[in-house]
């Protein structure tokens, strides 16, 4: 698809966050301290590396979130999953076994999310905020309480987020990143161009109007809650890669730094829009206001401060685009 | 009557009224002369400046030029609030009022009688019980919340509170488009009897009889000018309809000769868990049927369950001879059997979707390869039935949303066509579109039966399914009539069928 055919509105709609993260560089690339330290090829590494957890959890969500829906529970599953991960290594099982029961967990909890809101109609926003109390609870006593440390590491997950080989260049990248950003190329597709991502946007504009349609509702919100879960799931593997522990009270919140990702890469809460490049470009813009901010030495709430403005100002664009569309249009 | 209106001076009197927005003409000369206590319908397709000259009257736009005289003096209402200080008021088509509230808070609301800020209870409740009284309806619990009325009873609410300002004019927009024909009746008393005590209405309708029966006089508008106007009485309907479209109507509803064929579809006893209760219908391929009733009689619901979007409670159904009674709306249309929404805002469309989307998502396999959707491909068969269906959008791919009424019902429409679905269950097909799109679709609907296709078509509009349908059936609290040849029904038969045979005031309930 190329960009003539995609018109001015959707051309609008694709670039945004694009937009969005040219301006923070823009503005980085005005202070010197940063010109120096932020633009390197060393850096950007790091960057990337801290965006994968948010940047995976940011791809299961922005399904959630096109369909109508919302999983508060993600932060918990990767809680949950980076002590699965942990027990496993424990019982020494390898890469491939490590990866595919761990999604696997994610996956269920996620298959649990999604039946519950199908069987019952119940809010997600309700059930998910139940799952997120139930999967911080159980990865607690799973992990007895405290932080599980496997005592062979298995070298192949630590990897995963390693960004320490080769410090001051931009390659070698982790496998993680690389793992992230071929996700996020099949997503891509699955999203725009695939019969499940139509009917993931249909479900996400109008409910009715996809049963109307012959669309089954119900096991296509079962299969995005689950999928998601799965992402979750992965995303609670590279967030034990990241600290090479399973720790059952890490990713607090993570929840809320997800969604604003997927919702500054133009998403909206009410469903129908949203698209993976735009969440991913969401979780990398704030991977770099967090790495700017911590260059400049500037304190944590200062951070939280920014991403909070941009999180409004991403939003605010909602209300702005519509009038830039009439301009444009009229200049037709 | 006729010489009072001669001889005093006008209510009102519009002049060379026009409004532009950016290079949108939207009124391009408008003029109209009310005098006290007619009732002036106003007419047009939608698009016509309607809306927008109706906006200029109640202050929330301004005319670029023209006059406005109210009672001969010039009437340049700046804001809604100041048009209604000054004796014109406004009653909407979707309701106004605060749910929660009660009718009388509702009808004060805004001016309710006060002392430095506090309620004159006693003084507030007289004047709600005067506006009740002047429009008949002194029943009306004046301390229920809103949300319990029904939506005439809520309708009515809204008049009263037009009458607590004592305007000198009152307009009302579409107001019958969700009532009942009895409550339809109701209304029209109340307006003449507003009409009787000198108050002016403009009544703005689609339905032109309705327009024929409340109104005197009569102003078309075309294009954001005023074409026509003149004495309901000495206006035949063609007439009328050749002045909003611009161009003759010799043939609104077509109808070439059909070879009717098998029974389709077949529904024995069928029964829903509410609605209906008992419904009887065999429909054949090549054939229209057209279903009647009253809001609410359980046409809607019918359809539904037909469609197994609501659940059958007792009752079959047979699909092209084919025992098919539990179902859902993916297996029926996997059948060829199709549904267009009464309610194509909440239900019926996709709205933030683009035109495309909404064409083809009940039937993507062609446009699909290994899962993926061939976007091209998508348009370019989107694109052959905006052709076929005169579709006015910009591309495939603008959101329906931004179409008017009549085009975002084609789209919902062709939506069976691309399905190709050979059982097409309309509901209400041409409610809230303007002529021009109705004339398409009862063609459109001509030529599918025409081609073996079946139709069901519920409408609460006797003429057009008197002048579409080959077989029309009523439906009366949840039950459907014997389905008989339109030349077998009278239109006072199907109308007395519709309320139960009962008397008029009867059947309210």
């Amino acid at each position: 698809m190329n960009l003539a055919q995609l018109g001015s509105r959707d051309f609008l709609k694709a670039v945004r966050p694009f937009v969005g993260l040219f301006m923070v560089l823009l503005l980085f690339a005005m202070d010197a301290e940063l010109r120096s330290l932020f633009f390197k090829g060393g850096n950007f590494k790091t960057i990337l590396t801290q965006t994968v957890i948010v940047a995976i959890g940011a791809m299961g969500m922005t399904l959630v979130i096109v369909s109508g829906g919302i999983d508060l529970s993600a932060g918990s599953l990767v809680a949950l999953c980076s002590v699965v991960t942990a027990k496993l290594i424990e019982h020494g099982h390898g890469l491939a076994a490590v990866l595919a029961l761990t999604v696997l967990v994610g996956g269920l909890a996620g298959l649990a999310n999604g039946g519950i809101i199908a069987a019952f109609r119940m809010m997600p926003f309700i059930v998910t905020l139940g799952m997120m109390g139930i999967a911080r609870g159980i990865s607690k006593w799973l992990a007895d309480n405290q932080t599980v440390n496997p005592e062979v590491p298995l070298e192949s997950v630590n990897s995963l987020m390693d960004k320490s080989q080769s410090p001051l260049t931009f390659f070698p990248l982790p496998d993680g990143v690389w793992l992230a950003l071929g996700l996020a190329v099949v997503m891509t597709v699955v999203l725009r161009s695939s019969v499940f991502g139509r009917y993931v946007f249909a479900i996400g504009s109008n409910e009715d109007t996809a049963r109307l349609c012959g669309i089954r509702v119900n096991a296509n919100k079962i299969a995005i809650y689950a999928l998601a879960g799965a992402f979750f799931g992965l995303a609670g593997v590279m967030q034990f890669s990241r600290l090479t522990q399973g720790d059952p009270s890490v990713a607090i919140g993570l929840e809320l730094q997800i969604i604003a990702a997927v919702v500054i890469g133009g998403a909206s809460l009410s469903g129908g829009a949203g698209s993976i490049p735009g969440s991913v470009i969401g979780a990398f813009m704030m991977a770099c206001l967090a790495n700017g901010s911590s260059i400049k030495d500037w304190p944590n709430y200062m951070q939280e401060i920014i991403i909070g403005v941009v999180i409004i100002l991403a939003v605010g664009m909602d209300k702005v685009e519509p009038m830039l569309q009439r301009f444009i249009r009229r200049g037709k | 009557m006729a010489k009072e209106t001669e001889s005093s001076p006008l209510r009102l009197r519009i002049r060379g009224v026009a409004k532009r927005f950016g290079p949108t003409v939207a009124l391009g000369g408008v003029s109209l002369e009310v005098a006290p206590g007619e009732v002036h319908a106003l007419i047009g397709e939608n698009g016509a400046g309607k809306s927008t000259l109706m906006k200029v009257l109640s202050g929330a736009h301004q005319p670029d030029a023209g006059s406005l005289l109210l009672d001969g003096q010039p009437f340049k209402p700046s804001d809604p609030l100041h048009a209604r200080n000054s004796g014109v008021a406004m009653i909407y088509q979707e309701l106004n009022l605060a749910p929660d509230l009660s009718v009388e808070e509702n009808m004060l609301l805004g001016t309710e009688p006060q002392t430095m800020g506090w309620l004159r209870r006693g003084e507030r409740r007289r004047l709600a019980k005067r506006a009740l009284e002047e429009i008949g309806q002194p029943d009306l619990p004046l301390d229920a919340p809103v949300r319990s009325l029904t939506i005439a009873q809520q309708q009515l609410v809204e008049i009263a509170r037009a009458l607590v300002g004592e305007p000198r004019v009152l307009i009302m927009d579409e107001p019958t488009s969700s009532l009942t024909r009895l409550d339809t009746e109701n209304l029209f008393a109340v307006i003449e009897r507003m009409s009787q005590r000198g108050v002016s209405v403009i009544y703005i309708s689609h339905f032109l009889e309705e327009c024929q029966r409340v109104a005197s006089r009569f102003t078309v508008l075309r294009d954001g000018r005023s074409v026509g106007s003149g004495a309901m009485a000495g206006a035949s309907l063609d007439e009328i309809i050749q002045l909003m479209v611009g161009r003759t109507v010799d043939e609104i509803y077509p109808h070439t000769s059909r070879a009717i064929g098998e029974p389709v579809l077949e529904l024995r006893g069928v029964a829903g868990l509410v609605k209906p209760s008992r419904v009887d219908l065999t429909l054949r391929a090549g054939e229209i049927v057209g279903l009647f009733g009253l809001v609410g009689a359980g046409r809607t619901e019918t359809l539904r369950a037909v469609f197994g979007l609501d659940r059958l409670a007792k009752g079959s159904v047979s699909v092209f001879s084919h025992e098919a009674t539990r179902s859902t709306p993916a297996k029926r249309l996997a059948n060829g059997v199709g549904l267009l929404s009464e309610d194509r805002k909440e239900e019926g469309l996709l709205l933030g979707r683009s035109i495309a989307d909404n064409l083809t998502l009940t039937r993507l396999g062609p446009v699909t390869r290994l899962g993926i959707v061939n976007s091209s491909a998508q348009a370019a068969a989107a694109g052959k039935w905006m052709d076929r269906l005169d579709v006015k959008a910009l591309d495939a791919a603008q959101p329906v949303g931004e179409l008017s009424g009549g085009n975002q019902q084609k789209i919902a429409l062709g939506r069976l066509l691309h399905h190709e679905a050979n059982i097409l269950l309309l509901d209400e097909p041409t409610r809230g579109i303007d002529v021009g799109s109705k004339a398409q679709i009862y063609r459109l609907m001509n030529d599918l039966a025409g081609r073996g296709k079946a139709v069901i078509f519920v409408s609460s509009y006797l003429p057009e399914l008197l002048g579409v349908c080959d077989r029309i059936g009523v439906m009366c609290r949840g039950e459907l009539s014997e389905v008989r040849p339109v030349a077998d029904w009278s239109e006072s038969a199907i109308i007395r069928a519709a309320v139960g045979q009962t008397e008029t005031g009867e059947a309210a309930a």
